[in-house]
């Protein structure tokens, strides 16, 4: 079990990571979403002590990652792929880990047999794709057999048959019991591997609930409406209790109705229409919408 | 203390599986060698050409080490690579989530590459004595038994050792191979040489490390200003060295990976 208690980190004058709170419980994938620069790559640095928080703190089953003794067999964490140096062999890098933390050296065989790196455990690593990277990163966090696992941007770089591979083996990892949090900016990945969600945005907590409910509450449903008169129309569906939205270009969007609600409610007030038709948003635009604002914060930040 | 056991051993990993690291360690034992046994043999010719002045003032014992102060750049160069290539490459970051506690990393990381840098050094020193005077030949050479000689050994494998410690703890305050090795090798090979070779600024340059702890590379007193001695020279080095590593550490108790 993770928790990360009013967790602060600032650089200079950006606030990376702003009061954050939550848990990641073990049994389960969690995924961590947020967009680019949201704060989920420093919260997962914060968790394995490479940044010291400005205040708060992340406890690791009650203990700070730094008072874990032999901490590789508690945590795994892939955070960056190339977090190795490339003259080093896949097993030499490995090795060194190994030793690092009193893990028996046969387990540098049996997790590079898992990462599927057995053939090329003796080449150097400076020469791997990003994808042969990641396996070795996924290998290392492996080594310990540790009871918590941390995933930053897994499935980067990866061929599709490695993005199937990393899936399965997260599952894997959560039905045996693990702890396994997983950060990603895309919604549809995560809809496909996390039961739970963690969001954030702009180092702020904005959602922590099961990915199903996630879905449910912010996949929206509306009708899509093109009309030379939105105002008109607009209070047509007022009257009859219907609630509307302005969406891009003129559109109006009536939520909470049917189909056939609007179309008989244009033709009776003799509302012009070009097109009338049912949309869903998608989760991404789900996503999106919830993380916006965030989002245009930062962009106003950095042009600043 | 079981942990700083194993992070001894993930050092010592890190060094061996590295072809840079152990590479500049046999460059440093090559060039510091194959120049003392070059240099003998130049010196049995010319040294009975030479002046009785010139001969009371030829020092076998330095000149056999001048190998090792060429060879000492590729000591400097393993001292700063097994610091600032974690950086360079990232490696850092997996150093760190397997040794969390930067005391201990950081211990671990200096005794390791100091020890290394001891253990080499007791070698190539002695190599280099050996070689330098089998090549003089008598009646330039002296032996281990002669005034000075075996205090010049044991001071220059110290002197190695410091150097050594001294990079390590600058590079890491710097983080950046470049940058320390900009500084470290204009530092040896010039800024030392030409400061020391201007009359006034002696007196302030003797206290640069390398040049400070040098003294005790040579059998016979220096002519010259200096109020350093062999001892106190190795005193002041010392202090440079303890410097740069405590800087170091604090750099790295207190600035993110």
């Amino acid at each position: 079990m993770i928790e990360v208690q009013k967790l602060t980190k600032r650089y200079g004058e950006t606030l990376a990571v702003d009061g954050l709170s939550f848990q990641v419980r073990p049994g389960r994938v969690t995924g961590f979403l947020g967009p680019n620069g949201a704060g989920k790559s420093t919260t997962m640095r914060a968790m394995i002590g490479l940044d010291r928080p400005s205040s708060g703190q992340v406890l690791i089953d009650g203990k700070r990652y730094e008072q874990i003794a032999q901490p590789l067999r508690k945590v795994g964490a892939l955070l960056e792929a190339k977090a190795l140096h490339g003259g080093r062999t896949a097993y030499g890098h490995l090795l060194g880990l190994a030793r690092s933390n009193r893990i028996p050296p046969s387990r540098v065989g049996e997790v590079l047999e898992t990462v599927g790196l057995s053939a090329t455990a003796k080449k150097r690593a400076g020469g791997f794709s990003l994808g042969m990277a990641q396996r070795l990163g996924v290998a290392a966090a492996l080594l310990g057999d540790p009871e918590v696992l941390l995933f930053d941007e897994p499935v980067n770089g990866l061929d599709p048959e490695g993005i199937l591979w990393i899936r399965e083996l997260m599952k894997k990892l959560a039905g045996e019991g693990r702890t396994v949090f997983v950060s990603s900016h895309l919604m549809s990945e995560m809809a496909l591997t996390a039961e739970h969600l963690i969001v954030i945005g702009q180092g702020r907590l904005l959602a922590d609930t099961t990915v199903e409910d996630f879905i449910a509450r912010n996949s929206r449903s509306y009708i899509h409406i093109r009309t030379p008169e939105p105002e008109r129309m607009r209070d047509v569906l007022a009257g009859d209790g219907i609630r509307t939205e302005k969406g891009p270009e003129g559109v109006l969007e009536a939520l909470g109705t049917t189909l056939e609600t609007v179309g008989k409610l244009a033709s009776k007030h003799q509302v012009t229409v070009y097109e009338i038709s049912p949309r869903t948003a998608s989760l991404e635009e789900a996503f999106m919408q919830l993380t916006a604002d965030a989002v245009d914060f930062r962009a106003d930040l950095e042009v600043r | 203390m079981s942990d700083t056991g194993a992070a001894v051993a993930f050092e010592w990993t890190k060094i061996r599986t590295l072809r840079s690291t152990v590479w500049s360690l046999a460059l440093f034992s090559a060039a510091s060698v194959v120049v003392a046994l070059l240099f003998g043999y130049v010196m049995r010719g010319t040294y009975a050409d030479l002046d009785a002045a010139a001969q009371a003032r030829f020092d076998p014992v330095a000149s056999g080490f001048s190998g090792m102060k060429l060879g000492m750049i590729a000591l400097v160069v393993f001292g700063v690579l097994t610091v600032s290539s974690e950086y360079s490459t990232g490696s850092i970051r997996s150093s760190l989530a397997a040794v969390p506690r930067r005391g201990v990393f950081y211990a671990a990381k200096l005794l390791t590459g100091t020890a290394t840098a001891l253990v080499v050094s007791a070698v190539v020193v002695t190599l280099s004595f050996f070689a330098a005077q089998t090549m003089l030949g008598s009646p330039a050479s002296v032996s281990l038994s002669d005034d000075g000689v075996l205090r010049a050994l044991i001071g220059g494998v110290l002197y190695m050792t410091l150097i050594c410690a001294f990079s390590m703890g600058l590079a890491s305050v710097l983080r950046s191979s470049a940058l320390t090795m900009g500084i470290l090798v204009p530092l040896f090979f010039m800024i030392s040489t030409i400061l020391n070779s201007i009359p006034g600024v002696q007196k302030v340059a003797q206290f640069l490390p390398d040049l400070a702890g040098s003294l005790i590379l040579r059998s016979k007193e220096p002519h010259g200003d200096g109020v350093l001695t062999a001892w106190t020279g190795m005193a002041v080095l010392a202090a440079w060295a303890v410097l740069a590593v405590a800087a170091g550490y604090f750099a790295m108790r207190r600035r993110d990976a």
